[in-house]
């Protein structure tokens, strides 16, 4: 039995984390928030080893100890860019975590026989969404980094596959309930890990931050079912907060992208748009030297950047900001145009132009900004695509009909820095490449703006 | 009341203050808490604790262990990523407060 003094500490702990949450949801009161989440999850650890009666206690120490010192050491050198994908296995091995204590409470309950239904059915759920996120969170990891393609990958008998690992887990769900022991367990988390793997393997690249994002809230409902397992009533409620804010949070990622979840997850295996992306147009485009660029932006006097995911994924935000600079020592107004999705997750811009030191005033967001790209000489967008496409407003047929758009084409030049005429995600084709008054420039976005910078250069001289 | 009825109020109450705390939060900061939840399920390492406390033979103890350091990476590493990310965002805040401050002292 807990001590009253712990359960009180545990009640200390999860208000802390509401307070947590509450604090991440506004940009003043973000950073204290995570520490005073910090603070609860010191008090929960301090206070479940001080009152409860462990075996093997040096051991844990030392577990916790090369486990904080291997999560500190991933957080520290991981680059803002890739951050996406370290949540993405940070989450995969709390889900992991989660499966593992589930499958040790197993072997107690399967040796004594008074085990209920409910505790059953709820071993069940966290080793087969457990191992679930964990085998899911290790392929977005691998689609995000690179390691995989990143289209989605599909192949002829998946909807039998997925119907297979999904009855197979239902299956030996029911049998474990019935006669619980720990080869069904193990049985049972081999299947979470398949179904893992089937759900994130038909996402597109581009989708795998709102995966990563429901992966999440699984894995704070696997913690919420281990608190019951546990009778520990801070994992249920720490637990069923981030599994309730997580599923919230995953909504409102797919309604700024204009996306259902559903879509996401499911589209590729209907066939749907995103399978035709990689189609290229040959229709004609009016593409320039980076020469050309240069004197576009360096006679300009006011101009806005739309900076997308291609920017990230070319990390060339610190040299965009140097080219920024050099237009502004030229007097050019200049402003950066955030779409809320642009970037691999919903304001992951803001975190890579913030590393790259941009000073806040010239990050301005999408309602703020966009009527001014009327007044704009030149629009230059860098790597980014469907934040951009009118097609969100005039045909309906669109994927991503319906998604706000950053009016681009309202500025007298639009320049596109593309690495090729692949359309973006949504796999549409972009009416504005073929605009009139739109410049392409093609090539790698962190080479293609170290030569404008150049040519930005030269200008001065002459 | 049963006690199982007792474990279902909390989850239903929990669930609708998970959903209330975030429900105005600003597509900027999706990112940052989206990273900081997950931190906090990182608590569960305080199950793996107890779990590898009890374990009475070898094999549960290394899997016990084993979900020791993974619940461990989870928290802590969760923790210090999201404050690598708000760092960034109250630095620039901070380039942005000082004029003010200066403005103040004159």
């Amino acid at each position: 039995m807990i001590p009253v003094w712990a359960q009180l500490a545990y009640l200390l702990a999860a208000i802390c984390f509401i307070v947590a949450l509450r604090g991440l949801s506004s940009p003043r009161t973000a950073r204290r928030g995570n520490l005073i989440g910090a603070a609860g999850a010191i008090i929960a650890c301090v206070t479940v080893v001080v009152s409860s009666d462990l075996d093997h206690l040096l051991a844990i120490v030392a577990g916790v100890l090369v486990g904080a010192t291997i999560g500190t050491i991933g957080a520290y050198r991981v680059q803002m860019t890739q951050m996406p994908q370290m949540v993405a296995l940070f989450n995969g091995v709390g889900g992991g975590a989660a499966a593992i204590v589930a499958l040790l409470e197993l072997s107690e309950l399967a040796a004594n026989e008074s085990s209920s239904v409910v505790e059953l059915i709820a071993v069940g759920f966290t080793v087969v969404v457990g191992s679930l996120s964990f085998a899911g969170s290790v392929i977005t990891f691998l689609k995000l980094q690179e390691l995989m393609p990143t289209r989605p990958i599909t192949f002829p008998g998946y909807p039998v596959a997925y119907a297979l690992g999904l009855s197979a887990a239902l299956g030996l769900g029911v049998v474990l309930v019935l006669y619980p022991s720990i080869v069904i367990g193990i049985l049972l988390a081999l299947a979470g890990a398949a179904l893992g793997v089937l759900l994130v393997l038909p996402v597109d690249g581009a989708d795998v931050p709102i995966v990563i994002s429901l992966l999440n809230a699984f894995t704070g409902l696997t913690v919420a079912a281990s608190g019951y397992l546990l009778q520990n009533t801070l994992l249920l409620v720490a637990g069923t907060l981030v599994g309730a804010a997580g599923t919230l949070l995953t909504l409102l990622m797919a309604n700024a992208m204009g996306r259902s979840v559903f879509n996401i997850l499911f589209g590729a295996l209907r066939g749907g748009s995103t399978l035709g992306s990689t189609t290229v147009s040959d229709r004609p485009v009016r593409s320039a030297s980076p020469e050309d660029v240069a004197i576009l932006l360096g006679y300009a006097e006011r101009v806005i950047i739309v900076p997308g995911y291609g920017l990230a994924v070319a990390q060339a935000q610190h040299t965009l900001r140097e080219l920024v600079d050099e237009l502004q020592a030229r007097g050019i107004t200049v402003d950066y145009a955030i779409h809320p999705v642009a970037g691999r997750m919903p304001g992951h811009m803001n975190v890579l132009l913030a590393e790259a030191q941009v000073p806040y005033e010239q990050l301005r967001e999408m309602d703020d900004i966009d009527a001014e790209f009327k007044q704009a000489d030149v629009a230059l967008v860098v790597g980014a695509n469907d934040v951009v496409n009118p097609a969100a407003e005039t045909s309906p047929g669109a994927p991503i009909y319906g998604m706000p758009i950053l009016h681009a084409n309202w500025a007298r030049q639009v320049i596109f820095l593309k690495r090729s005429m692949r359309p973006g995600f949504a796999g549409i084709e972009n009416e504005l490449l073929y605009q009139p008054t739109t410049t392409l420039l093609f090539g790698d976005a962190k080479e293609s703006l170290s030569k404008v910078l150049g040519g930005v250069k030269d200008l001065k001289v002459a | 009341m049963s006690e199982q009825i007792i474990w279902l109020t909390f989850f239903l109450l929990a669930s609708f203050v998970g959903v209330e705390v975030i429900s105005k939060v600003s597509s900027t900061l999706h990112t940052p808490l989206m990273s900081g939840a997950n931190a906090i399920h990182g608590v569960i390492l305080v199950g793996a604790i107890v779990v590898a406390g009890a374990a009475d033979s070898t094999g549960e103890l290394i899997a016990g262990l084993v979900a020791v350091v993974l619940a461990s990476i989870n928290m802590v590493g969760g923790f210090v990523v999201t404050d690598r990310m708000l760092i960034m965002f109250s630095r620039r805040r901070a380039v942005e407060g000082k004029p003010k401050r200066a403005e103040l002292e004159r």
